[in-house]
């Protein structure tokens, strides 16, 4: 996975809380057995009207928020089922960074694993990323994992909390399971000293 | 140092412990199902690894299969993701129950029927109501598919440990109210993110005299309030429950087992970063109206209007809640007609809920514009339930009499709710779309559910409950 070190492009803004991941991606779009193609199921009941026409209502359905990279958006997003297929869809759909007042623990955990950037802003300071002239983009935001920083369009600069290790990861891009398997000796020591149950 | 059952659970599983880096915890049981797992096993294959420890690893399937002709999966994508979970386990050893097995079911209720889920262990699934395990006093989550990559590669993951609460429910719950509604209401008067980032503890005298499926249906909804996990320390009905189930320790060492476990409940004095304090006797039987587990209210309840709401914001998430379920606001719920009724779930497909549920339906007949279905938790439940005569009190009643598996609880298979239709369900998620597109959940315990099938709408399931003494203690859950 390439590393994240910063990203610069237009956020959609949705203005809702507790996005589940039920809405992120519908049951249906979970019968794959592969990663690849889930960013056209993305959102499905909500960009889509029942008879297959776009749903024009849709913030994320009007052209200019249709390039957008970021993702702004409310309190607890990503909650319910541990799908892995959420942070897919977001992905191949092409964000990269998402921006909101806080996470589902699973989902956020999911996002990192995938090359995504969750970012926790407060509620005032999410307001201040938005422009007056549209509810629903914002033209350029700009963030940096290695500072941790975001900034507007206006110059406005924001920090966030990031854990330190999977900052790391993060920016490197490394593969956990590689990682993790340099450990190998610690844990076959604990497999063989530890009491069962 | 006094220390909870979670700082035990935690510290009896570090593998790796350094400054500013996530522990690295050992995994005792992987639970694995069709949907979330076969990027996992290609993951694997891709980069030439192996499965660490198929021995700890479990397999079912339950997402994705028929509840009816079950052998015969129509949808072909279905099929494959049911065929690539055969094959994975095959080759790299993992034991699997299948649609064959008598030992099939919900992952979540075979677990623990199986002696797989024990106390002390950590237990993880592809699968965010992996919380239930933790019923048993197991440190036990839900994890995404990159997670289930890891674990079958190393058998172990990093994680930061989550701060603690403990939720305290003391008191004798109401004559027909159960373990659903303490969940429901718990959700209600704290939100659905109320345990974002903590585990709980749920302690006191109402857990107590909780069974082990009521501790389970409790544990399963706590990630319904943002909970990372949730335990219950184990205790003799823990143990009574173990044991002879056919994995558990047996003879010597389930004394000794016993006696380890015993030791596992949080020390007197131990910190929580937050407490909660529920008084049993205040919930009454819950019933979701909207599209968060939280937005619930008691039967007798009245669904809120826009012009009740504090806040912009607030008022946006009800204009669409009732929207999406076809309300003004304002309405009763016991005016509230269904046309569909589901028991089942990993909340609720256990025989306690299918017998409690038969007591309601006995000698009646379901609202002639009602389907209802019960799906046990798995061929297990489904058996021992016929072997008490379970199925036929519901097939006389009108009910469908289905095979084990997720079913309508997020409506994978065939067993989906229409558009605009309505569905009282033992599940635990009433999400816009959750039983099928423009489907309207509301979410029950399963006497609640067996009562609305009755009068094709929501009714105080006390009104039909026979009330006997004997009755009385039983729904009461002692």
């Amino acid at each position: 996975m390439p590393g994240f070190k910063t990203h610069s492009g237009s956020a959609a803004v949705l203005d809702r809380n507790h996005v589940d991941t039920d809405q992120i991606i519908p049951k249906q779009f979970l019968k794959k057995i592969d990663k690849a193609g889930y960013g056209e199921y993305l959102f499905f009941d909500w960009r889509y009207h029942s008879d297959g026409t776009e749903n024009k209502d849709f913030e994320l359905n009007s052209k200019e928020t249709k390039e957008a990279t970021i993702l702004v958006t409310g309190k607890n997003f990503g909650c319910g089922s541990s799908r892995e297929h959420a942070p897919w869809a977001l992905k191949d759909y092409g964000f990269q960074v998402i921006i909101a007042e806080s996470f589902a623990d699973i989902f956020f955990n999911n996002c990192v694993k995938n090359g995504i950037l969750p970012i926790r802003l407060s509620k005032g300071e999410i307001q201040n990323l938005q422009s007056e002239n549209s509810e629903t983009l914002i033209r350029t935001l700009r963030v940096d994992l290695e500072k941790q920083l975001v900034e507007s369009e206006t110059g406005e600069v924001f920090h966030f909390e990031f854990d330190p290790y999977w900052k790391k990861m993060l920016l490197n891009g490394w593969d956990e399971i590689s990682v993790t398997l340099q450990q190998e000796a610690l844990i076959k020591k604990y497999e063989d000293e530890r009491i069962v149950n | 140092m006094s220390k909870t059952i979670i700082d035990k659970l935690w510290d009896r599983h570090i593998v790796v412990e350094e400054e500013n880096k996530p522990d690295l915890l050992y995994i005792d049981l992987h639970l694995i199902h069709e949907v979330t797992s076969p990027q996992a096993f290609a993951g694997l294959r891709e980069k030439n690894r192996t499965v660490r420890r198929p021995d700890l690893c479990f397999a079912t399937m339950d997402h994705n299969i028929p509840t009816v002709d079950r052998f015969n999966i129509k949808d072909e994508t279905s099929r494959l993701q049911v065929q690539t979970l055969e094959k994975n386990c095959e080759e790299f050893g993992i034991q699997l129950e299948g649609l064959n097995s008598e030992q099939q079911g919900i992952v979540h209720v075979i677990g623990p029927e199986l002696g797989l889920t024990l106390p002390g262990k950590t237990i993880v699934c592809g699968d965010s109501h992996t919380s239930t395990h933790g019923a048993f006093g197991a440190l036990s989550f839900g994890i995404g598919t990159s997670e289930v990559e890891h674990v079958l590669a190393t058998q172990t993951l990093w994680q930061n440990k989550p701060k603690q609460m403990n939720v305290k429910i003391e008191g004798e719950l109401g004559f027909g109210v159960t373990a659903k509604d303490v969940i429901l209401w718990f959700i209600a008067k704290y939100g659905t993110n109320v345990g974002t980032g903590y585990i709980i503890e749920f302690s006191g005298s109402t857990v107590r005299n909780f069974s082990m499926e009521e501790r389970m249906t409790l544990c399963n909804m706590s990630i319904e309030a943002g909970a990372k996990a949730s335990v219950v320390s184990p205790d003799e009905v823990t143990f009574s429950y173990i044991s002879g189930k056919r994995y558990a320790p047996k003879n010597q060492e389930f004394l000794e087992s016993c006696k380890r476990w015993s030791e596992l409940a949080s020390d007197e004095n131990a910190r929580f970063d937050q407490r909660i304090e529920i008084d049993a006797s205040e919930i009454e039987p819950m019933v979701t109206w909207g599209t968060t587990p939280s937005m619930c209210l008691p039967i007798s309840g009245m669904i809120p209007a826009e012009e009740n709401s504090s806040s912009i914001e607030e008022k946006q998430s009800l204009r669409n809640a009732l929207h999406y379920m076809g309300f003004r606001g304002h309405e009763q719920i016991e005016d509230i007609s269904v046309q569909h009724v589901f028991i089942g779930s990993c909340t609720n497909s256990r025989l306690s809920d299918l017998i409690q549920a038969s007591k309601v339906v006995e000698g009646r007949k379901v609202h002639p514009e009602v389907r209802a279905i019960v799906v046990p938790g798995s061929q297990t439940v489904k058996k021992e339930a016929e072997i008490l005569g379970l199925h036929q009190i519901f097939l006389d009643a009108g009910f469908e009499w289905r095979e084990s598996g997720c079913s309508m609880c997020l409506g994978m298979n065939d067993d989906i709710v229409p558009e605009g239709e309505r569905c009282a369900s033992t599940s635990n998620r009433n999400f816009a779309g959750r039983q099928g597109k423009g489907a309207r959940t509301h979410l029950v315990s399963p006497i609640m559910a067996a009562a609305a099938a009755l009068k094709g709408k929501f009714t105080d399931v006390r009104s039909i409950l026979p009330k006997t003494e004997q009755e009385v203690d039983h729904y009461a859950g002692v």
